[in-house]
């Protein structure tokens, strides 16, 4: 049976991730499982969490004044989910729903910040392996500000 | 089952100046403002194409328009999907059944299918792009054995924007196909993926160094596409896009075309990535 240590040493967002270090980490993880519809943040609350999705899907959602949720990205299996819990204040700028069932690791941010402290190697490490998701996903949602596929003229 | 035709230039040069009529056959819409067009040329000839060609259709007095082929190379109908963007457009998208239209062509290069045998075949679609690639798609799936894995990733703008939903969701049981559709926006009814196509290059299950890669869509999603490509370890050799600029000729003569060295009608409409990377960097070429 995997350990929650094997399986954050196996997912794609720690790979090649010094196993020093992962043990590290692994020790602010759990493994979590969201249900199909289940709501797993809420614009405003406190970010205490980041999740590495194994199998499942998250969509990130806003509310818009008079009109439903809009998702404005999704989550897949070998993505990860969430960075406020990196960022004061700490409070999640979006909601994040499971569209199907989620199998994902869930990490605590507390605990996380507290040994980034202590260790600044250790925050180095993690911060180069958040900045590049943090800009492919400004990079993604500059392309779709441009409208690409728009009709010429809409 | 033979690849597709070797002679297909030759019908371009048999009179490339002259339309031929053309009847339309069957009508189907796509999205609000898409339509395909199954057409019945009076010269079977012209139902012969390379996947990736394009022809150039008319309504007598209205005007000239240049658009990809979009059906199955192996049957004797030439299919075109058609956008109403535009005056001839609008008018093209509104023919019914059994009106006639005038063709030329087809015309340019298509996808390059012979060297893409027995690799990994990837092939990246944005918005209406996907026109020009379902030829592709026919002929890599009644010939899937020619080919190691094979995906199409698509984006579009949303869920409503999807071209051939029928087929989509056809091609999403097959096994043998590696499908990822993404949109650009989208309700809490959707349940696809959202976001821009580049997302779903590094979870398909081609190997970088196996892949031949086609895309097709608007320019800047191209640009993306090809460097993500790069990054992932695909060769810009193999990495082929498909070019769009204001034919007019469509044999390389008029000079409508023109986009920096090349005249797309004739030098393409598909290149590969390495031939026309530097162009891609001229601003407002």
């Amino acid at each position: 049976m995997e350990t929650v240590e094997d399986l954050v040493l196996g997912h794609p967002f720690f790979r090649d991730i010094d196993p020093e270090a992962g043990r590290v980490v692994a020790g602010c993880a759990r493994n979590t499982v969201f249900r199909s519809g289940e709501l797993v943040f809420r614009e405003g609350d406190s970010a205490d969490w980041f999740y590495c999705i194994r199998s499942g899907r998250l969509a990130l959602e806003l509310h818009a004044p008079h009109g439903g949720p809009i998702r404005i990205d999704t989550r897949g299996p070998g993505e990860v989910a969430g960075w406020s819990w990196i960022v004061p204040p700490y409070r999640w700028y979006c909601d994040a729903r499971a569209v199907e069932e989620v199998h994902a690791l869930q990490f605590d941010g507390a605990c996380l910040r507290r040994k980034m402290e202590d260790d600044a190697s250790l925050g180095y490490l993690l911060y180069k392996r958040f900045v590049p998701v943090i800009l492919r996903t400004l990079q993604g949602t500059r392309m779709q500000l441009l409208d690409v596929y728009a009709r010429p003229g809409r | 089952m033979p690849g597709p035709a070797a002679d297909v230039r030759a019908v371009a040069g048999a009179d490339p100046w002259s339309p031929s009529p053309a009847r339309v056959r069957e009508r189907r819409r796509e999205t609000g403002d898409t339509v395909t067009l199954a057409l019945e040329p009076a010269d079977p000839a012209q139902t012969r194409f390379a996947p990736g060609q394009f022809t150039m259709l008319s309504l007598s007095g209205v005007g000239e328009v240049p658009i990809s082929v979009s059906g199955d190379p192996d049957e004797a109908l030439l299919v075109q999907t058609i956008r109403a963007v535009g005056c001839v457009t609008s008018r093209l998208a509104a023919l019914k059944p059994g009106e006639a239209l005038g063709v030329r062509g087809p015309f340019g290069t298509g996808w390059p299918l012979e060297s893409a045998a027995g690799r990994d075949l990837l092939l990246v679609a944005g918005g209406l792009g996907l026109a020009p690639l379902r030829p592709v798609l026919y002929h890599a799936l009644a010939r899937r054995e020619r080919f190691g894995a094979l995906a199409l990733c698509y984006g579009t703008r949303s869920p409503d924007d999807r071209l051939f939903r029928g087929e989509l969701e056809a091609w999403a049981r097959r096994a043998d196909l590696h499908l990822a559709v993404t949109v650009d926006h989208a309700g809490p009814d959707w349940e696809g993926e959202v976001g821009v196509v580049t997302r779903l290059l590094a979870r398909t299950p081609c190997r970088p160094e196996r892949t031949v890669a086609l895309v097709c869509g608007p320019e800047i999603m191209m640009r993306f596409t090809a460097r993500e490509l790069e990054h992932l370890g695909v060769a810009p050799g193999r990495i082929h896009l498909s070019m769009e600029r204001n034919m007019q000729c469509g044999i390389g003569l008029c000079g409508h075309c023109q986009w920096g060295p090349f005249l797309l009608c004739r030098d393409g409409p598909v290149f590969p990535w390495e031939r026309i990377r530097a162009a891609f960097g001229v601003r407002g070429l």
